[in-house]
């Protein structure tokens, strides 16, 4: 076996198990690490394929800032897991049925798969070669160029999730203390401070 | 090049600059009490946009290498959505006062999501279908839950959050089929890999039906209508409003669009699927819709009932079919805005009342408004000789031209079942028993839309303002 088939086959299973585990696993904060080893063996699978910067970008964006997203919000976060999961049981069957349905389904389709015939004249940005550009560059290249109305739709797509976050959660309190920056670099020692005489042996 | 192509999506260009301009406004000036001038200028923007995109005659183009169509076909549909969005959110101003929710986002988001249905209308590719569909849907979920402190509304919202984010995966699971097999995701390239009269490939098979699937579940054509009755019921009623006109366009054209652009070589194929959406969602519309009580309940079924209606057009699979897909989407637009601004009115003591049985004489205490929500109802049954008549005899006539007389005898059935419920409405506001009545006053914007939308239902027989050659030239420029 080559090294890169032994390498394929270490991060496939990996990524299957560890997959498996995050929704196995009694602890939803085991649950989450789990979830990072799978990103980490799908980051290593894109690198195996030559996709090097999805696979960077796995590890950063998932790894880094969603998935640590995740470990804050199940810590912080006093859901009860094990409740959760109660209904695991009765669910299980039908849950198995319906997954062994669409995997049969997949296999049949995959199983006999043609593309048309003018599938590759109708590439429309096949990967250049390596020597030309590399990965980021060619992502680049396209992304701001041909998908630019694609790349923009997708930042008002943002855009709206943000809007929606506010609206759905902000909430201003008259009873919490806000920080307030002008207020603060304004204050000047007259009014801040006041200072007073207190005599020995007497409080104020 | 780019400048070219700028100008060709000028139209949506110019709303997402507002959209974000009026954001800033709002954020940095006085938050909630811009609201009111953000709506009027939103309605003003999108109206004017409407005006400008309708008679500023073109050639079919297409930009950002066929990313966006910009054809007669999704001309018609957003001029009719534009016009649809400005109309609701200028009806839903009272509302959102009287209740206390009247931020200033939320014109804001009407705008986006009514910039969504643009780009779905405009879609060439099946990823620049997904951005349109998404931004559209986004938008949604948040105003379906703007209300924020009510469990129903809340509810409301999240339901359809996850239940349109299912859709949304099996529409991209299709998508990823067909781009597997055709390795294209661009409308005309995928039309290109399919020989007419040919069996269909395995994997495109798939890929059309998973797409379909995930279309009806946004037009909510049942069986995938599930989520409709909850999120109408929950939502507050400006967002239900809005959710029964705009939207239902926007999925009805994306469907043609996809359809006749990306799989008109596999028609055969796509006919049943929309044959079957169509009168299942006729019936069930129809029937489940007798048990109803709750007004927004009842919108809900009635709307996934006209659904089957308008998919009935698309079902017939030719010009005439689409042609009636449009009249009737155009003619269903219009009842609902004056519909709609009837129910937003139902009020006892200020609060809202949604169960039909409060309108009891209602004929006595109002006989105008009474008279104008009789007319907006019979149209709505397809009763002539209202509009709506109209509306369901073309679709009939095209589902009979493509050879379905079985679909169209389906669709005459259901639409009589139909009549019960909305006729039902109209006895209790003529001959049912005295309740205590509502008492909410009606602004004058929302006195001349009911009477302006009960008007035309009338009017609309005589002289139904040239809409028929208008879809005429929609239906052609998408076929052809």
């Amino acid at each position: 076996m080559s090294v890169t088939a032994l390498a394929f086959y270490l991060f496939a299973i990996t990524g299957v198990g560890g997959s498996l585990m995050v929704v196995l696993s009694r602890n939803p904060v085991h649950s989450v690490l789990w979830l990072i080893l799978s990103f980490f063996s799908a980051a290593g699978l894109f690198i195996l394929m030559g996709a090097e910067f999805v696979a960077m970008l796995l590890a950063i964006v998932y790894v880094g800032a969603v998935a640590v997203l995740f470990l804050f919000v199940v810590m912080m976060l006093d859901v009860d897991f094990a409740e959760l999961r109660g209904g695991i049981q009765r669910f299980m069957p039908l849950g198995l049925l319906i997954g062994l349905i669409l995997l049969i389904e997949l296999g049949l389709v995959y199983g006999h798969w043609n593309m048309a015939d003018n599938a590759d004249a109708l590439l429309q940005s096949p990967t250049p070669e390596l020597s030309e550009a590399h990965n980021t560059l060619a992502l680049g290249q396209l992304i701001y160029t041909d998908y630019i109305y694609l790349f923009q739709a997708s930042g008002l797509i943002l855009l709206v999730a943000m809007i929606g976050a506010i609206v759905l959660t902000l909430r201003h309190r008259v009873d919490v203390k806000r920080q307030n920056a002008l207020h603060q670099m304004h204050r000047d020692p007259a009014t801040a401070m006041e200072l007073k005489d207190v005599k020995s042996g007497q409080g104020l | 090049m780019i400048s070219s192509d700028l100008n060709i999506v000028l139209p949506e260009l110019i709303l997402a600059v507002f959209a974000m301009m009026a954001l800033m406004f709002g954020v940095y000036t006085k938050k909630d009490e811009t609201a009111p001038v953000i709506t009027w200028a939103t309605a003003g923007v999108m109206i004017v946009l409407g005006l400008w995109i309708a008679f500023s005659p073109m050639a079919n183009r297409d930009a950002f290498n066929g990313a966006f169509i910009d054809d007669t076909f999704a001309r018609f549909a957003k001029v009719l959505m534009l016009w649809a969005s400005a109309i609701m959110l200028l009806l839903s101003q009272d509302y959102l006062r009287r209740n206390d929710m009247f931020k200033f986002e939320y014109p804001i988001l009407i705008a986006l999501a009514t910039l969504g249905m643009m780009m779905m209308v405009s879609a060439g590719d099946l990823m620049s279908l997904y951005m349109g569909l998404e931004l559209q849907s986004l938008a949604l979920y948040v105003i379906a839950a703007f209300r924020r402190d009510s469990l129903k509304s809340t509810e409301a919202g999240l339901k359809y959050f996850v239940l349109g984010a299912l859709s949304s995966g099996m529409l991209l699971y299709g998508a990823s089929f067909v781009y597997g097999y055709t390795g294209t995701t661009n409308f005309a390239g995928i039309a290109s890999t399919i020989t007419t009269g040919e069996h269909l490939e395995l994997g495109l098979v798939f890929g059309l039906v998973f797409l379909c699937v995930g279309l009806a579940f946004k037009i909510s054509a049942a069986p995938f209508h599930m989520w409709t009755p909850d999120v109408y019921e929950g939502s507050p009623t400006p967002v239900t409003a809005f959710f029964a006109t705009a939207p239902k366009v926007a999925a009805g054209g994306l469907f043609a669009r996809v359809m006749f652009d990306a799989f008109d070589g596999a028609q055969a194929d796509w006919t049943q699927i929309v044959a079957f959406l169509s009168l299942v969602s006729m019936f069930l519309g129809a029937v489940a819709a007798i048990g109803q009580t709750n007004i927004k309940r009842l919108m809900a079924y009635s709307s996934i009932s006209h659904m089957g209606f308008a998919l009935m057009g698309l079902a017939a699979g030719t010009e005439d079919g689409v042609k009636a897909l449009l009249i009737y989407l155009a003619i269903y637009v219009v009842m609902n805005i004056g519909t709609f601004a009837f129910i937003l009115n139902m009020e006892k003591d200020g609060r809202a009342v949604t169960d039909i049985r409060s309108l009891g004489q209602y004929s006595k205490q109002a006989p105008g408004r009474a008279a104008a929500l009789t007319v907006l109802l019979f149209s709505l049954a397809g009763i002539p000789p209202m509009v709506g008549f109209i509306g369901k005899l073309y679709v009939f006539r095209a589902a009979v031209g493509a050879d379905m007389v079985w679909l169209a005898v389906g669709g005459a059935i259901a639409s009589v079942i139909g009549v019960f419920y909305y006729l039902r409405i109209i006895y209790y506001m003529y001959f049912g028993e005295e309740t205590d009545g509502l008492d909410g006053k009606m602004p004058g914007l929302h006195f001349v839309a009911l009477m302006g939308a009960a008007a035309l239902m009338l009017i609309g027989i005589i002289n139904p303002f040239g809409i028929e050659n208008y879809a005429a030239l929609a239906a052609q420029s998408l076929l052809n």
